[in-house]
């Protein structure tokens, strides 16, 4: 502990807080097990979840690895289906601004540690930044194979040949993979990973990536992750490779052709628009272009 | 076929439940492309000892040693889990009597064919398909159903599914647990005639357990007799069933119902 989180402890235990709302020792406990999971990456490390003051599914795996890693020093930055203004993103910001007493963003490249659900940024992760990914259901077997047991000895004997049968019902039912999102990942070669439910669009930015990804799953108890520059290949056929979505639209505020794009119904009429659902990549591309915020407008700010 | 090394060989196998004995001091040797029959009546000891033998129940005493196609002899009960499961889905088939436990009733039937083959590593979804379609067809299970599910196939499908499945990817020993049990005799006698033809042609080895000796005699060469876990008689088949020497088998023997 550096000499202002000590500061800011102190400041909060007089409030009745442990800084970063977790106990030290639970903390400790947390930091232990993201330990072994970057030393073997893809597997999955249990522990001992808590509870937060939040429900199950609304994140509670990414807001105990963020409380373990946070620092006031950091900068922290939550999107929650590639948004920061969705009421799950403002309040995990809200939280940490108050337990943990750190600069809030929204701008990817400024922040130190980003707690996700759903989406990885559009701006590329830079070496030294942290992908806190919020995970429902850890384990990429489940559906195949209900028993835990099985599921772990499938692992520990890389016995992954079910995943393609899965696969392969796909193709055979609907001539492609049709699995959209948590699609299912190689790491390494060895593990095989849920990358949580981010869309196939995202895999490729795991692959390779310099910064640390790490995956909290609150309900299941189960942290993993992905150490900078590690190998993560998505399952594919030989002649089906892997692909991701693409549109024939571009997002209407920004121009924008090459991000992820969230379909908007407008009316009851079937108009839609597509925008891109990173709000921040999409915003600052309309601030370059000279648009104006749409977020200022409307005497909304 | 004499002079080939066994491809199994069974020594003392003993397994204990308790107090009670599943089965006790079974001896036997198993050939190339040979078809042994163990008959008996229910609690004789006949799964016990096929679970034994297919290194899914550890024996309480006794080795079970199998000449594997890439590493030569191996006591089975010393290799990891991790080898013994490997074994029994490249070099094994299991075809269980109920085909609802050998099958994974959720998928098409291409995939339960094709799931052999990916678990050994096929990654080329075409391939896949072809030698399902091939296996399919081997079974006599119409091409066009390849993406049907189990469920909506006769049961005399379902074991034939089962049985392509396990022959997919070309092992060389087949154990079989009441291949032919629940189902109508006309279908029984096809998929006997079905299998005679395919152990024939593949060189297959196989351990056919069941209590039907209709099955056993047009099946299988050799033949053992069990009664309360312990083999009471061994021998080749018509000479078992012509000229049964253990009381046990006599009564058995005697007990078919003329037709």
């Amino acid at each position: 502990m550096n000499e202002s989180q000590t500061t800011a402890a102190s400041r909060l235990s007089e409030q009745g807080y442990t800084y970063a709302y977790l106990d030290e020792q639970t903390k400790r406990m947390i930091r232990r097990a993201l330990l072994k999971a970057v030393a073997i990456p893809g597997y999955q490390v249990p522990f001992g979840s808590r509870e937060m003051p939040m429900p199950y599914g609304w994140g509670t795996g990414g807001v105990q690895v963020t409380a373990a890693i946070i620092g006031p020093s950091d900068v922290l930055k939550v999107i929650d289906q590639g948004a920061d203004d969705t009421t799950n993103a403002v309040s995990i910001r809200k939280f940490f601004a108050a337990t943990a007493e750190v600069a809030t963003t929204t701008a990817t490249e400024r922040a130190s540690i980003v707690q996700t659900r759903h989406r990885v940024p559009e701006t590329p992760l830079q070496e030294g930044q942290i992908l806190v990914l919020q995970v429902p259901i850890p384990e990429p077997l489940r559906w195949l194979e209900a028993r835990e047991s099985e599921t772990r000895k499938m692992h520990a004997l890389e016995e992954y040949g079910v995943m393609h049968v899965a696969l392969y019902e796909d193709l055979a039912r609907f001539g492609r993979i049709a699995k959209t999102y948590d699609y299912p990942v190689l790491v390494e070669g060895r593990y095989l990973m849920r990358p949580s439910p981010i869309p196939k669009f995202d895999n490729p930015k795991l692959d390779n990536s310099p910064a640390l990804m790490l995956f909290g799953a609150g309900r299941e108890r189960r942290i993993y992750a992905l150490p900078p520059h590690t190998r993560v290949e998505s399952l594919a056929f030989e002649d089906h490779p892997f692909e991701v979505e693409t549109w024939e639209e571009c997002c209407a505020l920004c121009g924008a052709g090459d991000s992820f794009l969230d379909e908007v119904i407008m009316d009851d009429s079937g108009g839609k628009m597509f925008v891109c659902s990173d709000t921040d990549y999409c915003n600052r591309r309309q601030a370059a272009q000279g648009k104006p915020n749409p977020d200022t407008l409307g005497g909304k700010a | 076929m004499t002079a080939a090394a066994p491809l199994l060989q069974v020594q003392g196998l003993t397994k204990r439940y308790g107090p009670r004995i599943g089965c006790a001091e079974v001896s036997f040797d198993l050939y190339p492309g040979e078809v042994i029959g163990v008959v008996g009546e229910s609690g004789s000891g006949k799964t016990t000892l096929l679970n034994c033998l297919s290194a899914q129940l550890e024996p309480s005493e006794g080795t079970v040693v199998y000449n594997s196609r890439s590493r030569g002899p191996l006591d089975l009960y010393s290799l990891s889990e991790a080898e013994r499961r490997l074994l029994l889905r490249s070099e094994w088939g299991l075809v269980r009597q109920n085909p609802r436990d050998g099958l994974r009733m959720g998928v098409s039937a291409g995939a339960n064919v094709g799931e052999r083959m990916m678990a050994v590593g096929a990654r080329h979804y075409g391939e896949i398909r072809g030698r399902a379609t091939h296996w399919l067809q081997q079974l006599e299970i119409d091409a066009e159903r390849i993406d049907d599910r189990p469920a909506t196939f006769s049961g005399g499908m379902q074991q034939r599914l089962q049985i392509a499945r396990n022959l997919v990817t070309e092992p060389r020993l087949v154990f079989m647990d009441e291949p032919t049990g629940g189902l109508d005799v006309s279908v029984q006698a096809r998929l006997l005639d079905l299998l005679r033809g395919l152990v024939r042609d593949l060189g297959l080895a196989c351990i056919l357990v069941t209590h039907d000796l209709g099955v056993v005699r047009l099946l299988s060469h050799r033949l053992l007799v069990m009664q309360k876990g312990r083999v009471v008689e061994q021998g080749l088949t018509d000479q078992v069933l012509d000229d049964p020497q253990h009381p046990y088998s006599q009564m058995l023997v005697s007990s078919i119902l003329p037709v």
